[in-house]
């Protein structure tokens, strides 16, 4: 077999699952005592190209608290056709359609390359994707006219059937009815008054009387696109009203007086849009796509008083306890996402605006519901238009990349437990005997809904292992673990993903290599972070990192190689010699360091790590930088400022920005125009590169990073300075007796004094 | 006897002549006394025992009447010639003396016809006759008695007893004779002129009661064109002869009544059934004699009980009452008391309203009316006059009940006479009448007295060379500003008085400064909303469709300030049924953009921009939106409706765009749909005549005032349009209205074919009239009185300040006064009448109106200055507004006794001495009684079965606003013959009095009274008539309930339909026409408007509420 590396690339890309440890610890004692739990990074959705879903249903474990889907680790008799479930034992019938399978005629779902399976599933009427834009007019003209070319654009990136609908706000909300000739009708609705979900749907006609209720149920599908019809309506139908919609939008017009800010309503707007969807399209997949230009200003879920004079909180605020709409906001938006959830609906938020929006509060409204949030300064700017543009992306089929209504179960062997997942998903709170007491993220359940999907959405899911030390696993024992994706493919076709995964256990005590050897450190680093992000949502900042160094020090105590006292002694094998590396960039993170960020753009960093696979996560954590230089190919350097060189160009990637950097040299030659010289063509050619690749990235990259070009010396700079690893300051830069590299004015630690204190700490006795 | 004998003449209304003889004979020889007088009181009194008893007090009456012949003689003269006025007119101009003529025929009817009844049906017939012809004296006695007296001028009150008459009549004179002196001088001789001799003749027992009555010659030269013509009316026949009419029609009519009355004898005429008594006459149309109710009346009916007080002693009461004059009676007693109930006073005798009007006119229509002279009574509101404004308010702004007050509080309560002043501050002009100049003082704004705050008029007095002015309403001495100062004349009068319309007119107009407005800021140009219900109702009957096209055109006539181009008012439009439909009609839009708020519990407006927009600029947006409007209703099956959340949004944008403004509401049926001022239906006739009546009056939830009174602080006016097909509550749908000076309108079972021109032409006229908005009414008057009261379509924060959101030309408001010291016969009483507003064009401005009037120390001098027509308006709001805390019944009752009041007061104090049993009227108030007949039988103080509780709730609410001649015509309907007067004449034929008896069978009527508009087919009229008229050959093809005469070419289409044309454009309400033929079921709802006649809900006729009224005067006198 190959080396684990492969292993695990391998199964990432067959499975999409990354587990922190590919060999299991086989007893709970011995788990605990690894520091790290045992858990995946989880995808999916994860693009398989070459994965023809089936066009049949899944074969059930007939136990009914077991209900695993067969697959190929499962033993099956094929004389007796029969199968083991290998998560319950329980000894099943195949279904009549399987009379015909041997050992060479195997369906697919028993093939070993198809331990990740999708199914698709025939019953029930598909239903009609639907996209509500909500959508704020409190703007500046310009940004208006931007946000209103981009939603017309939009249409025609829809599919046709998909339903549209339109939800504009500002000191008033108005539901815009599509169906209509000439008039154009909308019902308006206060902007300050909170409404339950019954008022909406009465005030907008959307309740029938109980009579024709009961008539009508033999005829339900009908009437789903009846009852809709004013205000969600076909692309294809309405689509030049609504274009002609969208251009007669006007700012809104009611009167803002100096020092004010515009009375923005998007507490009830978004209040509306839930009410709308959930009278009408119940459990069907939808997304709410809000966007607004400033925070909400009024009525529930306003975020800041329209004085401007009094300015929207700060993290100074919060750890002051000085905030006063935030807890009722916060509490209005989880409700509000919690509905949204319950009924398979997901809520984007696309914030431009250069100040704060309301993220902060406003952030569980994607976070529970998969939903996007995208940050930016106005709507007149690439960045969003692309990021909008490229929700829309097609795979190669022509599928929209985004599903809906997603629900995860997770079935695992008898030896482990289910503690929890963290990602953009809500408990669905199904108790079973495979959940554990213990919670790490959102417990206490089986099954999780994620409301919106794409192929990069990704879950950590924790277990904890149970086998108790004294009943040792077989050798050769393998633990099992199943995850079931329901979901509503965007073709509108309902799906089923089964991934089946195993590894091997390992008595941690006799066979340690074994598992140290099989230790994902990537995998790690994101996991623990997402732990420690997540902690970080509820816990101050300082609590958090002593608890993220307090188990680093533990791991490395673990399986670092060392003699006490002696610091210098200290070794950790490969697997674990980048794992240090990443804590240090994570606790200098935006995901757990506040300070520079406001609350909305902590909210925005942390939702996006919370959801981006493991490859986008590690760049978040430590972003990565190239060096572009006449002495050879672009090469990847350290992220430290003993690499920022005056004749280098350097690409940083932190996955929110692109930086280009020129050294102080580069950016002497292009002042003095040597690119435009023909006999400099060369230096043309480097000065190219850098944008080149980051052109590259820029296409791919979701949502669209902002994009800084900058030199030596240049405000910006700032993006990239404060990202490496500050190994020269003030304080040392002389120390070092060198002149390579830009000092960092900073008394942030560097790598090296983290080190030294980590591996001091390690070997010490003491703790 | 002599007066018994009168009671021949009767026979002209009554019937046959051979009847006659009979009857005259038996009934003088057999009783003197008359019993039949009694009767009539008895009716009175209520109940069947009454009648019993009753008829002693008639005998005691008719004595007394006897016991006047004496003073009759003397003045016989002139009574003569006014009974001959009588007889041909009918017409009762002259007090005194029409009232006797009146009564003469009027008994005789009476008496002939029942007689002929009874005697034949029942086994008394001997007596039958005589009995009846008794009686009918009797009645007259009774009347004379209570006419009797006829004070003076008016006085002809008396004439009811012709019989008695004579005798009675003399007793009358005496008493008339002190106004007498000066009518009597002139009637005589007009009468005269009149042909008296031809009429006399008829009747023979009149002549000696006419000399008696007739004093009062006041009325005497009016007679004359009324003579003429009346007679024929009277006379059922249509004759100009009264004779022949009476001869042919009494009788039939007469039975009837007498059967009903009579009740046993029952059986008389095979045709009439018992059950109509009144109409239906049988055959030959005599109506006339309608007596019917009067029967009925006495016993039957409740109504006597109506009247309240006396029902219950009836029997003591009447003997004590009556003089010893009843006496004689005793006789009568013995009658059958069936007989008794049907004595008759003769109508013609009693004061006539149109005798009175058409005197007004032709005494005072062609001089201007010139108002430079203090407490100068004006002509009445039915003469077209024209005014000249030398120093105060024209009376088409302000009338007042009287003009000259009584000094001390004492003496106006003694007297009881409301002292109130009808108020129009915006009321329009006739074109030649020059509308208030506008005077502009500058930044300092108007001058006003720095204690009261009045306002510098041509009563204030400039003393010290000018330097200095006195306030005529408190005599605070203040300093003159400046630059207002100049130089008086040797007669202390500044130079520039005539310059300055302030010091010389009576009304004029301020501009006014920022001070004097809302938030110190200058109002923007206020706005029209439209609201249009879009219910299924609404659009079932065409109405949204109907009124989307009329506002397309109508939009161009929006109220403009003088000649600007264009009007300054915007405009908006919101639709709604069970929510509202906002639409934004912004000029730069291609189409208009609908905005729905549902949320009807918290109502807010959704738009700010394009709401409100100006006509012009938005024409092609406001044109496609009234296009599309019907047809995106066009499935609608929504039924529920909104009401309140509907005003709350018309407040709401108009608070949003801070301008004052008005609502146009359309609106179908009951709100219930669930939002705040939701209401259920809670009609309840069994509630009529319970002490909780009153709840049917009353708003159903105190939401509407709160909301109302939100209104009137945003300078929000709302007219309310209905189109109901069943009960709406308009009772509480009327508050916002009403409090908000709006009007309501109400078309109940719209139906487009029917009511679209109504409809439309009411819209146009609410539409295009100039309105106030925003406004604030404030009267000041002369220390000693104050005004305590007011009533109309307003609301009120203070004791003071009336409040109006919107105040247009039509609007009234009443004020009553109440001393709270002395007045000075020397200086007088005046009257300031300042109202804030803003006009239509946004402008704030003040407009004043001055009034003085006299004082006196005399009572008779406030009785010769009194108003009638003004004072039964001031009358009805009190008594409408009475019903809101009171039982109705106690509202009547109430009515009644303020008049016996203020009729006793004047007989104690001001008319000569004189018989009790004589009903003496002060000349300005002789009608009081019939119109405050007409009042108390209105719908709402006494609805009959067909009247909804709508139907109540919206008169009230029409009346209280209303001014003098609207009340007039409204309590008091004219009635116009259309075939009498030759095709050719231009002029309005002269109306006759509202009653059957005035109804000629081949003969067509108009009847208007300002809200209704009836065309009444005779049964036998000319076929030649028909078909120059409707275009069909005859009678029976006519189509009952038709609403429009067809187009025709000929002299009398043209005619009728000018007429009608010219009727319907004196009011401010359009008013439908309702062709209807005799003997037709619509001629039960024309009867209604017959208002001298006994109504079918109880309500008294004339004659008996006279004879009611007499009684109550005799027992505050005893």
């Amino acid at each position: 077999m190959a080396t684990y590396q492969e292993f695990i690339q391998q199964n990432e890309e067959r499975d999409g699952v990354r587990f922190s440890w590919n060999v299991w610890p086989s007893s709970r004692l011995e788990a605990t005592r690894m520091v790290v739990p045992l858990a995946c990074l989880l995808t999916p959705l994860k693009g398989r190209p070459d994965l023809p879903p089936v066009q049949y249903e899944p074969v059930l474990c007939s136990r009914p608290t077991c209900k695993a889907v067969l697959n190929p680790l499962c033993q099956v008799d094929y004389r007796a056709k029969l199968w083991a479930c290998n998560f319950c034992f329980q000894r099943n019938q195949f279904p009549p359609a399987y009379a015909g399978i041997s050992e060479v005629n195997q369906p697919a779902e028993l093939m070993p390359q198809f331990s990740t399976i999708e199914y698709v599933i025939q019953r029930g009427a598909p239903s009609p994707l639907i996209f509500l834009y909500v959508v704020d007019t409190c703007l500046e003209e310009d940004d208006l006219q931007a946000l209103k070319e981009s939603l017309q654009m939009s249409l025609s990136l829809l599919p046709p059937d998909a339903l549209v609908g339109l939800i504009t706000f500002g000191r008033m909300v108005q539901v815009h009815e599509l169906s209509c000739e000439g008039i154009s009708k909308s019902y308006v609705f206060r902007g300050t008054k909170d409404l339950t979900a019954k008022q909406i749907q009465d005030m907008l006609g959307l309740t029938k009387p109980a009579m024709p209720m009961q008539q009508a149920r033999p005829a339900q599908p009908q009437e789903h696109p009846f009852v809709s019809s004013r205000f969600l309506q076909p692309v294809h139908k309405i689509d030049m009203n609504f274009t002609d919609l969208l251009g007669e939008l006007q700012r809104d017009p009611w009167p803002v007086t100096q020092g004010k800010r515009p009375l923005r309503s998007t507490g009830v707007a978004l209040s509306i849009a839930v009410g709308l969807l959930e009278g009408t399209f119940p459990n069907t997949g939808a997304r709410i796509m809000l966007f607004t230009g400033g925070p909400p200003t009024q009525g529930p879920g306003m975020v800041v008083g329209d004085e401007l004079k009094i300015p929207i909180r700060s993290w100074h605020d919060i750890e002051k306890d000085n905030t006063r709409f935030m807890k009722k906001a916060t509490k209005h938006y989880e409700m509000l996402a919690n509905r949204a959830a319950a009924n398979g609906h997901c809520i984007d938020i696309y914030a431009c605006a250069l100040d704060q929006t309301g993220l902060l509060e406003m952030k569980c409204c994607t976070n529970l519901t998969g939903g996007y949030m995208v940050m930016g300064d106005s709507f007149n700017t690439s960045l969003f238009k692309q990021t909008f543009q490229r929700i829309f992306s097609k795979d190669f089929h022509g599928d929209f990349q985004m599903a809906f209504g997603a629900a995860l179960e997770v079935k695992t062997s008898r030896e482990l437990k289910i503690a929890g997942a963290i990602g953009p998903c809500v408990s669905l709170k199904v108790k079973g005997p495979c959940v554990s007491e213990n919670e790490l993220g959102i417990g206490g359940t089986s099954q999780w809904k994620i409301c919106g999907l794409d192929p990069t959405s990704t879950l950590g899911v924790y277990f904890e292992v149970v086998n108790q030390h004294n009943a040792p696993i077989p050798q050769g024992g393998r633990g099992a673990i199943q995850f079931v994706t329901q979901y509503q493919h965007s073709s509108t076709q309902r799906r089923i993903r089964v991934t089946t995964i195993a590894r091997n256990w390992a008595d941690a005590q006799s066979q340690l290599r074994h598992i140290e050897a099989a230790f994902d450190q990537e995998a790690a680093a994101v996991l623990m972070a997402r732990l420690g992000v997540f902690r970080a949502e509820s816990e101050e900042g300082p609590d958090v990192l002593r608890w993220l160094d307090r188990q680093l020090i533990r791991l490395c105590q673990k399986f670092g190689q060392y003699n006490k006292e002696d610091p210098a002694s200290f070794r950790l094998s490969d697997s674990f010699s980048l794992y240090p590396q990443f804590m240090f960039h994570l606790r200098r993170s935006p995901f757990l360091q506040v300070f520079n960020n406001s609350p909305d753009e902590s909210s925005y960093y942390r939702h996006h790590f919370a959801r981006q696979d493991l490859t986008q996560s590690l760049i978040m954590i430590q972003p990565v930088l190239y060096s572009y230089s006449f002495h050879g190919p672009p090469e990847p350097v350290l992220l430290d400022s003993s690499s920022i060189l005056a004749d280098r160009i350097l690409l940083m990637d932190t996955f929110f920005q692109i930086v280009i950097y020129l050294g102080e040299t580069i950016a002497q030659w292009r002042k003095a125009g040597y690119q435009d010289m023909p006999e400099y063509e060369n230096f043309k050619h480097l000065l190219q590169a850098p944008l080149d690749d980051a052109q590259e990235i820029l296409q791919v990259r979701f949502p669209m990073p902002r994009y800084i070009n900058t030199e030596h010396g240049g405000s910006q700079a700032r993006f990239l300075l404060s990202k490496v690893n500050p190994s020269q300051t003030h304080n040392n830069l002389y120390a070092w007796g060198q002149e390579t590299g830009a000092p960092i004015l900073t008394d942030d630690v560097s790598l090296q004094v983290f080190m030294d204190h980590l591996k001091k700490l390690a070997v010490s006795s003491a703790c | 006897m002599n007066v018994n004998q009168s009671a021949p003449p009767v026979p002209p209304f009554g019937q046959p002549q051979p009847v006659y003889p009979g009857y005259h004979q038996s009934n003088y020889g057999g009783q003197p006394g008359s019993t039949a007088p009694p009767t009539p009181y008895g009716a009175y009194n209520g109940p069947v025992p009454g009648f019993q008893q009753t008829p002693p007090q008639g005998v005691s009456r008719a004595p007394p009447s006897s016991g006047a012949p004496p003073a009759s003689t003397a003045q016989a003269p002139c009574g003569q010639a006014t009974y001959g006025q009588f007889g041909p007119g009918d017409i009762q101009n002259g007090p005194s003396s029409t009232v006797q003529m009146q009564r003469l025929p009027g008994s005789q009817p009476f008496g002939s016809p029942l007689a002929p009844v009874v005697s034949q049906s029942s086994v008394l017939q001997p007596y039958g006759p005589s009995l009846t012809s008794a009686e009918v004296t009797a009645q007259l006695a009774g009347m004379q008695i209570s006419g009797a007296v006829a004070p003076a001028p008016p006085a002809s009150g008396l004439g009811y007893g012709t019989p008695t008459s004579l005798a009675s009549a003399s007793g009358s004179f005496p008493n008339s004779g002190l106004y007498g002196s000066y009518p009597q001088g002139q009637a005589p001789p007009l009468s005269h002129a009149h042909g008296h001799p031809g009429v006399q003749p008829p009747q023979r027992s009149v002549p000696p009661q006419a000399s008696s009555f007739i004093p009062p010659a006041s009325g005497g030269p009016r007679m004359p064109s009324m003579t003429g013509p009346l007679l024929p009316g009277q006379g059922f026949g249509g004759l100009p002869v009264s004779q022949p009419n009476h001869v042919s029609s009494p009788p039939p009519q007469a039975l009837p009544h007498g059967t009903q009355m009579t009740g046993p004898p029952g059986p008389p005429p095979p045709m009439h059934s018992p059950q109509q008594p009144g109409y239906q006459l049988q055959q030959n149309g005599s109506f006339g004699p309608a007596r019917g109710p009067q029967p009925s009346y006495g016993s039957p009916y409740p109504g006597a009980p109506t009247f309240g007080s006396q029902p219950g002693p009836p029997q003591p009461l009447p003997p004590k009452r009556l003089d010893p004059d009843a006496i004689p009676s005793p006789q009568l007693n013995e009658l059958p008391p069936q007989q008794k109930t049907r004595h008759r006073i003769d109508p013609d005798a009693i004061p006539s309203p149109i005798q009175v009007i058409e005197d007004d006119r032709n005494n005072r229509g062609s001089e201007p009316f010139v108002t430079g002279v203090r407490g100068q009574v004006p002509p009445l509101v039915t003469t077209n006059f024209l005014v000249k404004d030398q120093g105060n308010a024209s009376p088409r702004y302000i009338r007042c009940t009287s003009y000259n007050i009584p000094c001390t509080s004492d003496m106006a309560k003694q007297a009881q006479v409301p002292l109130a002043a009808v108020i129009k501050p915006l009321a329009r002009l006739p074109p030649e009448e020059a509308s208030p100049y506008v005077v502009d003082h500058g930044e300092s704004g108007p001058l006003r007295c720095n204690r009261c705050k009045a306002y510098m008029c041509p009563f204030m007095q400039f003393i010290e060379g000018g330097r200095r002015f006195q306030c005529c309403f408190c005599s605070c001495i203040n300093d003159v500003p400046p630059q207002y100062f100049q130089h008086l004349d040797h007669t202390g009068k500044r130079v520039d008085a005539y310059d300055r319309p302030e010091l010389s007119l009576g009304s004029y107009e301020f501009l006014a400064t920022v001070d004097y407005c809302k938030n110190n800021k200058f109002p923007s140009s206020p706005a029209f909303i439209f609201m249009i219900d879009v219910s299924y109702n609404a659009i079932r009957t065409g109405l949204v469709r109907l009124l989307c096209e009329e506002l397309k055109s109508l939009l161009d006539f929006l109220p403009r300030e003088g000649r600007a181009e264009e009007s300054a008012i915007r405009v908006g439009f919101v639709t709604y049924n069970k929510v509202l439909h906002f639409y934004n009609v912004k000029s730069s839009l291609a189409q208009p953009q609908m905005m729905v708020v549902s949320d009807v519990a918290d109502m807010f407006v959704p738009l700010l921009d394009g709401f409100l927009v100006n006509v012009n600029e938005s024409r092609a947006v406001i044109t496609s939106l009234l296009d599309q409007i019907p047809e995106m209703f066009a499935d609608t099956r929504e039924t529920e409706t909104v009401f309140a959340p509907v005003i709350q949004a018309g407040m709401e944008a108009l608070k949003a765009a801070e301008c004052a403004g008005k609502l146009f509401l359309f609106h179908t049926s009951l709100p219930i749909a669930e939002a705040p001022g939701k209401l259920k239906n809670r009609d309840d006739r069994k509630l009529i005549n319970t002490d909780k009546e009153k709840t049917l009056f009353q708003p159903q939830t105190g939401a509407y005032q709160t909301l109302a009174k939100e209104c009137v602080a945003q300078g929000c006016c709302v007219d309310l349009f209905l189109f109901p097909n069943q009960y709406v509550d308009v009772a509480t749908l009327s508050v916002v209205p009403q409090l908000t000076g709006g009007s309501i309108y109400k078309y109940a079972c719209f139906q487009v074919e029917n009511d679209q021109e109504r409809f439309l032409s009411d819209l146009r006229r609410d539409v295009q009239k100039i309105v106030g908005f925003d406004a604030v009414m404030r009267v000041r008057t002369s220390t000693g009185i104050r005004a305590v009261d007011f009533f109309g379509a307003f609301y009120m924060s203070n004791t003071t300040d009336v409040e109006l959101a919107g105040l247009d030309g039509d609007k009234t408001v009443t004020v009553e006064f109440k001393h709270d010291d002395r007045l000075n016969e020397e200086s007088g009483a005046l009257l300031q009448c300042a109202l804030l507003y803003t006009s239509c064009a946004g402008q704030r401005r003040l407009r004043i109106h001055n009034l003085a009037l006299n004082c006196c120390t005399q009572l008779a001098d406030l009785y010769r200055n009194c108003e009638t027509d003004t004072l039964i308006n001031y009358m009805a709001k009190f008594a409408y507004r009475g019903v809101l805390n009171s039982p109705v019944k106690t509202v009547r009752d109430t009515l009644i006794t303020q008049c016996a009041q203020i009729l006793a007061c004047y007989r104690k104090n001001c008319a000569s001495p004189s018989s009790a049993g004589q009903l003496i009227l002060p000349e300005c108030m002789k009608l009081l009684p019939v119109y405050l007949n007409c009042v108390l039988k209105s719908d709402v103080l006494q609805p009959g079965a067909e009247v909804t509780t709508d139907d109540r709730a919206y008169v009230r609410q029409l009346v209280t606003s209303m001014d003098v001649a609207e009340t007039n015509i409204f309590f008091y309907p004219r009635l116009l013959p259309l075939t009498k007067s030759p095709i050719e004449s231009t002029t309005e034929p002269p109306a006759v009095r509202a009653s059957e008896e005035r109804l000629s069978n081949g003969d067509i009527y108009l009847l208007e009274n300002g809200l209704n508009l009836f065309l009444w087919v005779g049964a036998s009229v000319q076929q030649g008539v028909v078909q120059s008229l409707f275009n069909v050959s005859s009678f029976s093809q006519i189509s009952s309930g038709l609403s429009v005469l067809p187009v025709l070419d000929n002299p009398l289409s043209t005619k009728v339909r000018g007429l009608i044309d010219s009727l319907r454009a004196q009011r401010s309400r359009y008013m439908k026409l309702i062709v209807v033929k005799q003997e037709d079921k619509l001629e039960m709802l024309f009867k209604h408007f017959l208002v001298e006649d006994k109504s079918l809900s109880g309500g008294a006729s004339y004659v008996d509420f006279l004879c009611h009224m007499h009684k109550e005067i005799r027992q505050l006198l005893s």
